[in-house]
C-alpha cells in the first residue's frame, strides 16, 4: 500500500478546495441560508408542523442531503475530470498508485469535504432553528455514508464525461430533480396516495427518511430500508469503480 | 550490457485498429543513453507510454529492473521518471507544491534537500513559490523534468524533450543529462530531431510504422552506414572526369575546380589509395583535400526512404 502516494493525492485535492473556498464552502453555506429564508420562514410560516416538528427544523436533514449530494457529486467529479481534461493524469497512471489508492486519495477527500460542509451546514442551520440530535452516532452514520457514496458517483462522472457539458448533466438533471423530489422539503405523507408509490422509487427518499429519523426519530420508510438503501448504493458505486479500472475505461487506451 | 529494460514482442493495437507497434524486442542498458529516433507518429510515445504503465499493451511483455510491469507494476514504476511531450501541468499550483506532490505519489518520504538540490540544478529554485500559469514554456518543461526527478528514478524517459526549448536552454539539458548517466541513471528520449540524438546518445534506435527497424551504438551505425566524402580542391579546373578515372564514383562540383569522391567507409577497400596514385598519374594535381561525413539525420533519412 502506497500510503504516501494516497495522502499525497489526498492533499493535492484538499488543497484545492482550499484555493476555491468561496466556491466549495461558502456558495453552499448560502444557498442553505437562501432556502431556509424561502422555505423555513416564507412558506414554512404558513405550514405549522409537521409531525411534531416545527417546519424550519423538519427541513434542516433535508437541506443538508442535497447539498451533500450535490456537493459530493460536482466536487469528486471534477477532481478527476480535470487532470483529464488537461492531460496531468498521465503522471497518475504512471505513478506506483494501484486503482484502490487513487480512489482513495480522491474520494477520500471529496466525501471529507462533503462531511465539513454538512457540518456547517448543520451548525448554520442550528444558529437560526433549534434542533436536537436524536441519535448523533447514526446521523454521522448517514451523514458519512452517504458522502462515500456520492463522491464515487461523482468519481465515475468524472471518469465518463467527455465534456464540460457532460459533467454538469447528471447532478442538474438527475441529483438536483431526485433530491427534491426526495422529501427533502416534505414528508410524502403530505403527497396524494399515487405520488407516495412513486415517491418509493425515488433513492434519496430513503437516504433522507433515515437522515431525518437520526434527528426527529420520524421517517417516511423504516430505517432498515434508508441503511439497506445505502449500502447498496455504495456497493453498486465501488463496483462501478472496480469496473472501470478493469478494463481501464476512458483512462487508459 | 546489463539490460534494465526489456521490451519483447511488444504490440499495440488502438481501439481504433491504428496499429502503433509491431512485435518490437528492445533492450536499454543500465546506464546508457538511448534516443529513440522515428518520425511523428512512428510509434515512439505509444512504446514510452506502455512501459511507463499510461497505455496498455496488446500483446508482449515488458521488464523495468527484472520486474513485470503488469505484475510488478509497483516496482517498475517507482523506478521510472516520465517527462511528457506535452506541456501538462496543474496551472494553478506552485511550483514546489507539484513538484513535492510527485515525490509523495511516488511513494517517497519527503526530502526538502533533494527537492531543492533538483530545483536548483534546473534553474528553478528562485521560482519556487510562483504559480505553474505564470512559467514561460521552457521553465514548464523544466518544472516537468523536476517532477519526473523529484522520486528519484534509475530511468529517465524524456519524450521530445527540446520541443519549444531554445538553444541555450537545450545545451543546459543536455548537460543535465549527462550528469544523470554519469550519477547511474538510464536516459531514453525520443526525438525526431536527428541532431539531438547525434549529440547525446550512446545508442540509437530507429522507429517507423511501429517497427523498430534499427538498433545500433550510434558511432557503429554512423560507421557502418555512414558514406565518406573526399574532396579535392584542383589547381587546374577540368571540364569533365578524365577516361581513365571513371572506374571511380568521382563528381566534379565548382565549376570543375573541385572534385568530389565518395566512398563507402564499410568496404575493405576505400580506393583512396589507388585514386591519388592514379589522379598523379594522369597529371591532376591539388592544392588541398578535405573529408566529410554523413550525418546521422542523412542516414535516418536513407532508412526511412527505404522503408517506405
Amino acid at each position: 500500500m502506497n500510503y504516501r502516494g494516497v495522502l499525497a493525492i489526498y492533499k493535492f485535492e484538499m488543497a484545492r478546495t482550499g484555493r476555491s473556498l468561496f466556491q466549495s464552502v461558502v456558495s453552499p453555506v448560502i444557498s442553505t441560508c437562501l432556502y431556509f429564508v424561502v422555505f423555513g420562514s416564507a412558506i414554512g410560516s404558513r405550514i405549522a408542523e409537521v409531525e411534531g416538528v416545527s417546519y424550519g427544523t423538519f427541513i434542516v436533514p433535508g437541506l443538508i442531503m442535497l447539498s451533500l449530494l450535490t456537493q459530493s457529486v460536482s466536487n469528486a467529479s471534477f477532481g478527476i475530470y480535470f487532470p483529464r481534461f488537461v492531460g496531468t493524469i498521465f503522471e497518475l497512471l504512471s505513478a506506483p498508485v494501484s486503482a484502490f489508492e487513487i480512489v482513495l486519495g480522491y474520494v477520500g477527500a471529496a466525501a471529507t469535504k462533503s462531511i465539513v460542509l454538512g457540518l456547517i451546514i448543520l451548525f448554520t442551520a442550528n444558529l437560526i432553528v433549534d434542533i436536537q440530535i436524536a441519535h448523533p452516532f447514526w446521523m454521522m452514520t448517514f451523514l458519512v455514508l452517504t458522502s462515500i457514496t456520492f463522491s464515487l458517483l461523482g468519481f465515475i462522472i468524472g471518469i465518463w464525461a467527455d465534456g464540460f457539458e457532460k459533467l454538469q448533466v447528471i447532478p442538474l438533471l438527475v441529483i438536483t430533480p431526485l433530491a427534491f423530489l426526495g422529501g427533502s422539503f416534505y414528508s410524502i405523507d403530505m403527497l396524494p396516495p399515487f405520488w407516495q408509490k412513486v415517491s418509493l422509487f425515488n433513492p434519496v427518499v430513503y437516504l433522507v427518511s433515515g437522515f431525518r429519523w437520526s434527528f426527529f426519530e420520524i421517517s417516511d420508510v423504516a430505517v432498515g430500508w434508508s441503511l439497506m438503501m445505502i449500502a447498496g448504493f455504495l456497493a453498486v458505486c465501488m463496483g462501478l469503480v472496480w469496473w472501470i479500472f478493469r478494463t481501464g475505461y476512458q483512462i487508459k487506451s | 550490457m546489463q539490460p534494465i529494460i526489456s521490451v519483447s514482442a511488444l504490440s499495440k493495437v488502438y481501439s481504433d485498429g491504428f496499429q502503433a507497434l509491431k512485435s518490437v524486442d528492445l533492450e536499454i542498458g543500465k546506464g546508457e543513453i538511448f534516443a529513440l529516433l522515428g518520425p511523428n507518429g512512428a510509434g515512439k510515445t505509444t512504446l514510452i507510454s506502455i512501459i511507463c504503465g499510461i497505455v496498455n499493451a496488446s500483446s508482449g511483455s515488458v521488464t523495468v529492473g527484472g520486474h513485470d510491469i503488469v505484475s510488478g507494476y509497483r516496482r517498475t514504476r517507482s523506478m521510472i521518471g516520465l517527462v511528457p511531450q506535452e506541456l501538462t501541468t496543474d496551472t494553478f499550483e506552485k511550483v514546489i507544491t507539484t513538484v513535492r506532490f510527485s515525490r509523495g505519489l511516488f511513494g517517497k518520504p519527503a526530502n526538502p534537500e533533494h527537492i531543492e538540490k533538483t530545483l536548483k540544478s534546473l534553474s528553478l529554485w528562485e521560482k519556487r513559490d510562483s504559480k505553474i500559469m505564470t512559467l514561460s514554456g521552457g521553465m514548464k518543461r523544466r518544472l516537468l523534468i523536476a517532477k519526473a526527478l523529484s522520486h528519484e528514478p534509475e530511468v529517465l524517459f524524456l519524450d521530445e524533450p527540446s520541443a519549444g526549448v531554445d538553444v541555450e536552454l537545450r545545451q543546459d539539458m543536455w548537460q543535465l543529462i549527462r550528469e544523470l548517466r554519469d550519477n547511474g541513471t538510464t536516459i531514453i528520449l525520443t526525438t525526431h530531431y536527428i541532431e539531438e540524438a547525434e549529440e547525446i546518445a550512446d545508442r540509437v534506435g530507429v522507429i517507423t510504422n511501429g517497427e523498430l527497424i534499427l538498433v545500433e551504438e550510434k558511432d557503429e551505425l554512423m560507421r557502418k552506414l555512414g558514406n565518406k566524402q573526399l574532396m579535392l580542391d584542383l589547381h587546374k579546373p577540368l571540364t569533365s572526369i578524365p577516361k581513365e578515372l571513371t572506374r571511380y564514383d568521382l563528381e566534379l562540383a565548382a565549376d570543375g575546380h573541385e572534385l568530389i569522391y565518395t566512398y563507402d567507409t564499410k568496404a575493405e577497400r576505400t580506393g583512396i589509395t589507388t585514386l591519388l596514385k592514379d589522379l598523379g598519374a594522369a597529371g591532376i594535381t591539388f592544392r588541398d583535400l578535405r573529408t566529410t561525413q554523413s550525418s546521422l539525420e542523412e542516414i535516418f533519412v536513407n532508412l526511412v526512404r527505404q522503408e517506405r
